[in-house]
């Protein structure tokens, strides 16, 4: 089913080891204050009868901060669908992640699949080149370091019950609203239909939390990328000045 | 048990959703249309996470000391700032502005 030759030429190793180590850099940011949240729900998942080892394969397996918490919080209060069917929906996002990132990869389905196993918020953001196109390499280097930091924080907060408003003291609850800030100042610089979704989207996601949760309020934004829906088609050389 | 389930459950679904884009087009490409979409993907959903991580559900998580911040992170990176040192001085701002004051 292959159509037309939306693979690139193969990268230089080299250039791919350079992307994934730069990845690797940008991901310690997010990494370190995913840590000390890592810490509050391993912590939290304890105090609510979860055991050590189910919240660390979780954070293993599920890697998803925001569908942990609420998972974590639904199922005290309600059943095991109410609570799935509430962190999957926190997680609905990842499909329109997920098809924006598939232009980006190489192989079969099986390999993309997998590679895209990598997806998470800030390395999503991090990966974008512009014009939909992602660094997969830098991807999955963003990654790493926020998996490894995800994963050891909900084993010590299991482990250590730290106080749980230890994030919010140390300020931390500001570090991923203050990456995304960042990023998006650089992001939208020079594509005015890029600012003008976002800001759609932003728009969008503001009215839906008022009646609503995260994720579906993300998902709701989602529908701002229909501003690309007329336009130019997407072209090289339309890039501005750098910097 | 329950919670073993819901774990299960909850990755299995998060690793499915991950794994759509591939699953459903593979190799094929999208219509130029589409690619217009998707290449805003990024840009909304950033923008987007700004809103929910500030407000939290129902905005109920609403607090000023975190809008500043994240504000604090903003005009550092616009004064020219690196990424991580505006990030660190927006967590720095918020810890001082919640110190108990008196």
């Amino acid at each position: 089913m292959s159509e037309g030759s939306q693979t690139p030429p193969p990268e230089d190793p080299g250039e791919r080891r350079r992307s994934f180590l730069d990845g690797v850099r940008l991901g310690v940011g997010p990494g370190a204050a995913a840590f000390v949240l890592a810490l509050t729900y391993g912590s939290s998942a304890v105090a609510a009868g979860w055991g050590i080892t189910a919240p660390v394969v979780f954070s293993m397996f599920g890697f998803s901060g925001s569908a942990q918490f609420t998972l974590l919080a639904a199922l005290s209060s309600g059943s095991v669908l109410a609570g799935v069917t509430a962190a999957l929906l926190i997680n609905a996002r990842y499909v329109v992640m997920s098809v924006a990132l598939n232009h980006s990869l190489h192989g079969g389905r099986l390999r993309r699949a997998l590679v895209a196993q990598t997806l998470v918020d800030a390395s999503f953001v991090v990966a974008h080149r512009g014009h939909g196109r992602f660094d997969v390499a830098q991807l999955v280097g963003a990654s790493a370091p926020q998996w490894v930091f995800w994963v050891s924080g909900t084993l010590i907060g299991a482990l250590l019950s730290p106080p749980p408003d230890l994030a919010r003291t140390l300020g931390l609850d500001v570090a991923f609203p203050a990456f995304f800030l960042v990023l998006a100042l650089g992001e939208l610089r020079g594509s005015p239909r890029a600012a003008a979704a976002a800001l759609l989207g932003a728009a969008i996601a503001a009215g839906l939390l008022m009646v609503t949760n995260p994720g579906l309020a993300l998902l709701g934004a989602s529908v701002a990328v229909l501003v690309g829906a007329r336009g130019e088609p997407l072209g090289e050389g339309r890039e501005r000045g750098v910097g | 048990m329950r919670i073993w389930l819901s774990v299960a459950l909850v990755t299995l679904g998060t690793s499915l959703m991950k794994a759509s884009g591939p699953l459903a087009l593979g190799e094929r490409r999208l219509p130029p249309v589409a690619l217009r979409m998707a290449a805003l993907a990024a840009p909304v959903l950033l923008a987007a996470l700004i809103v929910t991580d500030i407000g939290g559900e129902r905005w109920a998580d609403f607090e000023w000391t975190r809008l500043a911040g994240v504000g604090v992170a903003g005009v550092a990176h616009v004064l020219r700032a690196p990424l991580l040192v505006a990030v660190m001085l927006g967590i720095v701002a918020t810890a001082l502005l919640r110190l108990p004051i008196g």
